[in-house]
């Protein structure tokens, strides 16, 4: 996993959702663990257990709603935070379909070179 | 989950033999299945057109990056598949190919790194092409469910 973290700016004019640079932090996954059962969560359900304040969850939150793996929504007073797999799904299956034409590539190489 | 390919290959051919395959721009088109229109300079730009069945209206374009003799060739690429795309415009992506010595003759490590920079729009449209996505999710979650009642 990239640790790199690309600038918001850059992020922003490109029009990406940044998934990887999301990904790339222990709070942010520890709370995308969290929320991975499905269940909505409060803020408060979410800092909850955690050394973090209230803001600082807060801040990781919206990264993961920029890259569209998290989304809000509100009930009532409260913001409530759902796990939204689609971003991560699409690059798992794009990196596999990469890899995949990378195997057939090399395999004619392979047979060029041999013989 | 990576952010980057990574492949390693052995090749029974000397590491001479494997490097001039990858960089000979006539040899590189045979097996990477596209026509060039001239050699790999590092810094310039190579262009030329698809030979793979079923993707030859698609056009090849790439910066060459680095050419180690025997060590090291690598070029940015992009991955739009608009007929139109730029690839000074476009984001891209870093192909290296590295070569070893190995017993049986060559090691190659191919690694494609960058993935961060693609756009929203080229992996949903891979993904809603490749099949594998949702519905395969689905599956494996029937299978779950149906292993664990």
């Amino acid at each position: 996993m990239s640790r790199r973290n690309p600038d918001r700016k850059t992020a922003a004019r490109r029009g990406q959702a940044p998934v990887f640079a999301a990904l790339g932090d222990e709070t942010r996954l520890s709370l995308l663990s969290k929320l991975s059962s499905g269940q909505p969560r409060s803020i408060s359900e979410l800092t909850h257990g955690s050394r973090l304040t209230r803001q600082a969850i807060t801040k990781h939150l919206r990264v993961l709603q920029r890259a569209k793996i998290v989304r809000c929504s509100r009930s009532g007073r409260e913001s409530l935070f759902e796990f939204n797999p689609q971003p991560i799904e699409e690059l798992r299956s794009y990196l596999d379909l990469v890899s995949e034409q990378w195997d057939q590539t090399l395999t004619r190489l392979k047979s060029f070179v041999e013989n | 989950m990576n952010d980057r390919i990574e492949k390693r290959i052995e090749l029974k051919a000397p590491i001479s033999r494997v490097w001039r395959a990858i960089t000979d721009y006539r040899e590189f088109g045979e097996w990477f299945r596209v026509k060039l229109e001239g050699p790999f300079v590092p810094g310039q730009v190579s262009r030329g057109q698809i030979t793979y069945p079923g993707y030859e209206h698609i056009k090849w374009q790439a910066i060459v990056q680095s050419m180690e003799p025997e060590r090291l060739f690598s070029f940015t690429w992009h991955h739009s598949v608009e007929p139109d795309a730029d690839i000074f415009k476009e984001p891209t992506t870093l192909v290296e190919f590295r070569l070893e010595k190995a017993e049986a003759g060559t090691l190659l490590t191919l690694t494609e790194s960058g993935f961060e920079n693609l756009p929203d729009a080229i992996r949903l449209e891979s993904f809603r092409r490749n099949d594998g996505g949702w519905t395969e999710q689905m599956k494996n979650i029937e299978a779950y469910v149906a292993q664990k009642p």
